[in-house]
């Protein structure tokens, strides 16, 4: 088990450096000048565009650009964006409340999705399951702007239950409400696996085997079924977990959450270069680490697999 | 009761070393010749294979041909003074913003809309199978490249993808080139949780009978492994058809989705969003029609994954 | 020209400059330490006076550094630091400045303060967005370092200026964020400055680190500042927002004092949800699409006839009630009309009025010169919410000529800016301009004189060129608008940019404050907003 991490700990060191050059370049490939775009509607002074693009190294080829920001980094100079504000500085206050965010809507995700989808499985095709069926549908047919807005205007505005924006500090109570609108297009998934997962597990020589040594149905389903019936949505979760850092540019711009999805859509729109592959490269760690864990989780989940052979 | 008789057989079966060869070589090639055909036969006992089908093949000929359904034309002739209207005659759906008949829309973005949805779910489909099953069934360094390949993949976040691929590719910005957008980025989940299933799947005892005897390690995955890892992955997929043609309307929303001479559902439903207090009905029939659709799949997802495990079929 | 910025269907439509008198007590009196919050967003650059070109940092300069001049509320010019700016030529100003004042870091505001500032902002290896407000004075060179020799200091109250050429309208640039002075604290250390700026002006940083990134920033009256725009509250809190829409959700529920922008999606409601809180008045924001000269069927006699059908085609009373609900003006001119010397019935300006028989006429009469193909189409950065409009504005041209005509979307501002500034487009394109200080002269020259920074579709008129140049050189003000408006009846003829509508600046304020105006630049004249103590 030790060497099997320490093997995949290693593996970080290739995906680093490919993730860094595939996203500097799709940043480098973006067409637009953003030097031109600094300018506004205005008309953009030549020499001074030239300065500018020299000073952020835009006038170098591709390969010598990632090469001066890979160098910085290793000298734990990320860059700085156009604002001069150090990248470090962009990454240190974003990250903290977007994983905030994420683990929040993670927590409400496996409780509700878990919970119902088991159900919905032991039931399967009772009224319940079909109830289960089209409410996750209705949510996961409309785009998660909508349900924000939806929520947004009548949980926070109508009845006044949660502050409609989140403020500078992002406490946890404010994040509650972004955290349920991410939350529900992901449940919606997990319902469905957990259904599928808990279906096929019941009808497990194991499980019958439990049943005719006379084990009460609550220790079935809690020992045998559930726990075997996870090892499907433990790695949706985790596919999640990374989704939610980066892709809650919709939710985290409509109610202004400070964090990681919102300023690296702003840093996409602006061709921030080191911005953009700071983050990414942050968020492509998290993800690795996470990916660990869940492997080793499987180990934990199921007994029959086993690494480091 | 009598099916856990016999599986109970089965069960014990394998312990039994010197029957193992006959046992389970008839078995093998057993299951093989009648897993498929046995599933089809299966499928049309099932009431909700038929409305599901139904449904599907209704939308398929609406997005082949909407001139069938009607004779409105989608974007010529929008007035500004029908704007957000209710329904007239002719027009049984009423207006949109840019007073556009909503019924004529939903019947042109059909092809659109569904063509999305099907292209990114056949290239996700293949890509995370194809990743996923190897990685997970010959693990090791195998798995390792394919995975961190999958990591990469997919940590980059599908709107950079999406300006980018869109900007390259914007003198022929269609179809095929925003469902690339969204799938070429969206595969390693479903190469993720098939390789966790076949992780699962492998270490069963029938795959161990079938090393036992020598089948080939390509066939035992073929034959063996796949079939019986599919179930959560035609979950996934189902429902990423949803999320596929769900993400078209969010790039719209963010300004890189499909040019607005495309009809759309995800273009309609971005569109009618500033107007959702006043207006919803620009919004809501779009997405009842994306409803519609995804569940239309999602039945025949369900009915298939049902029909392709033999546990559960062996229960009816 | 100062540019607002994009996003997810986004924020503020409303630049930054100085702020009005109105006759509101001190900041130091009691009663009046609230904080009063505002919507913002996060700088796009340093915070430097002549780095700063976009609304959201021209927020906070505006707030914090006090010019030569500000303007009030209807855009006339008020002393702020100068005691006096005279001229007999318009072209060598003399300009004296008032004894007393001080940076928050205690240093004198001199002569020096602003000759030195200005200087730096012109020198070319200072790469300084705002530079080009300095290319009409003597020694200015956009091609290498060179000193700004028109720039000398008599005393230390007294400084002149000697431009390159006459220009009545110099006086009225002064107020704008490019001529703010700087402190010796700058050029010690120009980052730094960057970060917490020292000036001189009604608020002050709150503390080290009050700019909060992509958050927030803090600002506090500043007790020693003494013009004209003497703070009534106890400081500004400018909440950087990612959406217009969760800037007014905010407002709804008394999370956010004053608004400056209302979004699409609550226009239509605003009014009600807000009552006599909500605000609506014209900006000096002018919107328009550009037909480049090289456009093919777009130049000479063909080109003109197929300008003015265009033009024609467009039923902008629909489209400003129905898509923008009310809250833009049809535009009647090339200008507007916050701006002194705006007329709505210039000759020729019928042009604008939709008028769907001339329009196929000249269409008809076009297509006798050379027949017409292809597509019309109107590129747009999708990043900006203009996708409505443009759509809207391509639906009136398809339906009243019967040609095909589109919206050509570009996935960033960056590349439709690209685009153009390459002139590699090849459709016509959206076009705004906000002016930077009020006068006429700032809403032409800089896009339609001959071979002019920002004329983006190369436009080239001597006539026009000549009216403008007889406008510089007017020794009144009167004088200068006459031919001012004398040059857009020949714009009226070539429609080099089809005029759309006129900004308006929508928002509204919570329960919290009073006393809430808005600018002639659409900013809300802060200081004098006054709020209950908490």
């Amino acid at each position: 088990m030790l060497g099997y991490t320490i093997r995949r700990v290693l593996q970080a060191v290739p995906v680093f450096f490919g993730t860094t050059l595939l996203i500097y370049f799709m940043v480098f490939a973006m067409p637009g000048d953003p030097i031109v775009a600094l300018f506004g509607d205005r008309g953009v002074n030549e020499a001074v565009a030239e300065q500018l693009r020299a000073r952020y190294h835009l006038d170098q080829p591709f390969f010598i650009q990632y090469f001066i920001y890979i160098g910085g980094v290793f000298q734990g100079d990320f860059g700085t964006s156009f604002s001069g504000q150090p990248v470090s500085e962009i990454l240190a206050s974003t990250f903290p409340v977007t994983i905030r965010l994420a683990l929040l809507a993670l927590l409400i995700e496996m409780v509700i999705g878990i919970g119902v989808g088991l159900i919905a499985g032991l039931r399967k095709g009772k009224i319940f399951d079909a109830t289960a069926l089209v409410v996750s549908l209705i949510f996961i047919s409309l785009p998660i702007f909508v349900i924000a807005f939806v929520a947004q205007f009548t949980i926070a505005l109508k009845l006044g239950w949660a502050r409609a924006t989140v403020s500078g500090g992002a406490p946890w109570e404010e994040l509650i409400l972004p955290a349920v609108v991410l939350a529900t297009i992901s449940v919606a998934y997990i319902i469905r696996l957990t259904r599928a997962s808990v279906i096929e597990t019941s009808q497990t020589d194991f499980v019958r085997t439990a049943y005719s040594k006379g084990l009460s149905r609550p220790r079935v389903v809690r020992v045998h079924i559930l726990r075997n019936s996870l090892i499907p949505v433990v790695t949706f979760l985790a596919v999640d977990f990374g989704v939610l850092l980066v892709g809650a540019t919709v939710t985290e711009g409509i109610f202004n959450v400070p964090g990681v999805g919102r300023t690296l859509y702003q840093a996409i729109i602006r061709g921030e270069g080191p911005t953009v592959v700071s983050f990414v490269t942050v968020m492509v760690l998290i993800y690795l680490v996470v990916n660990l864990i869940v492997d080793l989780l499987y180990a934990a989940l199921d007994p029959r697999i086993r690494y480091g052979k | 009761m009598a099916n856990k008789r016999k599986s109970a057989n089965h069960y014990v079966a394998p312990f039994d070393e010197k029957s193992v060869d006959v046992i389970d070589a008839v078995r093998v090639d057993d299951k093989v010749s009648n897993l498929w055909l046995d599933a089809w036969r299966d499928m049309r006992r099932r009431p909700m294979f038929y409305i599901s089908g139904v449904l599907i093949l209704l939308v398929t000929l609406v997005a082949l041909f909407p001139t069938l359904f009607t004779q409105v034309p989608p974007d010529l002739d929008c007035q500004l003074s029908n704007s957000n209207g209710p329904p007239a005659p002719g027009h049984i759906l009423g207006y949109t913003k840019q007073g556009c008949d909503i019924f004529s829309r939903i019947v042109h973005g059909t092809s659109t809309s569904l063509s999305v949805g099907v292209i990114v779910v056949v290239m996700t489909t293949i890509l995370g199978i194809f990743f996923g099953a190897i990685a997970g069934f010959y693990g090791r360094w195998v798995d390792a490249v394919l995975s961190r390949v999958g990591d990469i993949f997919f940590s980059i976040p599908y709107i950079l993808a999406a300006v980018v691929v869109m900007s390259v590719f914007s003198a022929y910005r269609n179809v095929f080139i925003i469902s690339l957008a969204i799938g070429i980025f969206a595969w390693p989940s479903t190469a993720r949780v098939l390789r966790a299933e076949i992780l699962r799947v492998k270490n069963s005892d029938f795959v161990m009978a079938a090393t036992a005897i020598g089948v080939s390690r390509f066939r035992i995955l073929m034959r063996h492994v796949m079939p019986n890892s599919l179930a959560p992955v035609i979950v996934v997929t189902t429902m990423s058809l949803a999320a596929a043609i769900v993400a078209e309307a969010t790039l719209s929303f963010l300004g890189v989705g499909l040019p607005t001479t495309f009809m759309s559902w995800g273009n309609d439903i971005s569109q009618a969003q500033s107007d959702l207090r006043t207006a919803p009905q620009a919004l809501i029939y779009p997405s009842i029609a994306l409803s519609i659709t995804v569940l239309a799949f999602i039945m025949m997802g369900e009915v298939i994954r049902d029909a392709l495990d033999p546990k559960e079929r062996a229960t009816r | 020209m100062k540019i607002s910025r994009i996003g997810v269907g986004l924020v503020a439509l409303a630049a930054a400059t100085s702020l009005v008198l109105s006759g509101c007590a001190g900041g130091a009196s009691g009663g009046n330490s609230a904080i009063v919050s505002t919507n913002g967003s996060e700088p796009q650059n340093p915070l430097i006076p002549t780095n700063t070109n976009e609304t959201g940092g021209g927020k906070i300069v505006d707030s914090i550094f006090a010019g030569l001049v500000y303007y009030d509320a209807a855009g006339a010019p008020v002393n702020e630091v100068a005691e006096s700016i005279t001229t007999e030529d318009n072209q060598t100003y003399t300009i004296k400045i008032k004894s007393g004042w001080k940076f928050t870091n205690g240093e004198d505001v001199t002569a020096d303060s602003f000759v030195n500032a200005w200087k730096y902002g012109a020198l070319l290896s200072n790469a300084q967005l705002n530079s080009y407000f300095f290319d009409v004075i003597e020694g200015f060179s956009y091609d290498e370092d060179t000193e700004l020799t028109g720039l000398t200091v008599v005393d230390p109250t007294t400084f002149t200026v000697k431009l390159s050429s006459p220009q009545s309208d110099f006086p009225l640039r002064l107020g704008y964020t490019a001529f703010f002075p700087l402190p010796q604290a700058f050029f010690d250390d120009p980052e730094a400055f960057g970060e917490n700026p020292i000036g001189n002006g009604p608020y002050k940083l709150a503390a080290e680190g009050a700019w909060q990134h992509d958050v927030a920033i803090d600002l506090v009256a500043n007790g020693d500042y003494n013009g004209g725009r003497k703070p009534a509250n106890g400081g500004l809190k400018i909440v950087f927002y990612a959406t217009e829409d969760a800037a007014y959700a905010d407002l709804l529920s008394d999370n956010l004092d004053i608004l400056d922008g209302i979004p699409s999606s609550a226009l239509a409601s605003y009014k009600t949800d807000l009552g006599d809180r909500a605000v609506d008045q014209a900006a000096a924001i002018f919107q328009s699409f550009t037909i480049p000269e090289t456009l093919e069927h777009f130049s000479g006699e063909e080109g003109d006839l197929r300008r003015q059908a265009i033009s024609m085609a467009i039923n902008r009373t629909e489209i400003t009630d129905v898509i923008f609900e009310g809250t833009r003006e049809p535009a009647r001119d090339f200008t507007s009309p916050v701006i002194d010397g705006w007329s709505a019935d210039l000759p020729g300006s019928e042009v604008l009025d939709f008028n769907a028989d001339e329009a196929k006429k000249l269409w008809a009469e076009a297509d006798a010169i050379a027949p017409w193909t292809g597509s019309f189409q109107i590129a747009y950065n999708a990043d900006g919410g203009h996708q409505p409009w443009v759509d809207a504005v391509a639906n009136n041209i398809k339906n009243t000529l019967g040609i095909d005509a589109a919206g050509a979307p570009y996935a960033t501002f960056a590349e439709l800016r690209t685009a153009v500034t390459d002139r590699t487009i090849t459709t016509a394109f959206r076009t705004g301009w906000q002016a930077d200080y009020p006068a006429l002269a700032n809403f032409l020259g800089p896009i339609y004189q001959t071979d002019a920074g920002s004329n983006d579709g190369d436009y080239s008129n001597a006539e026009f060129d000549a009216l403008l140049q007889k406008g510089n050189e007017a020794t009144s003000l009167a004088d200068a608008n006459k031919a001012y408006q004398d040059a857009q009846v020949i714009l009226f003829k070539e429609l080099p940019a089809v005029p759309l509508w006129y900004g308006a600046v929508s928002g509204g304020y919570s329960t919290l404050v009073q006393n809430v105006q808005f600018g002639w630049n659409s900013v809300p004249l802060y200081y004098q907003v006054t709020k209950a103590a908490n």
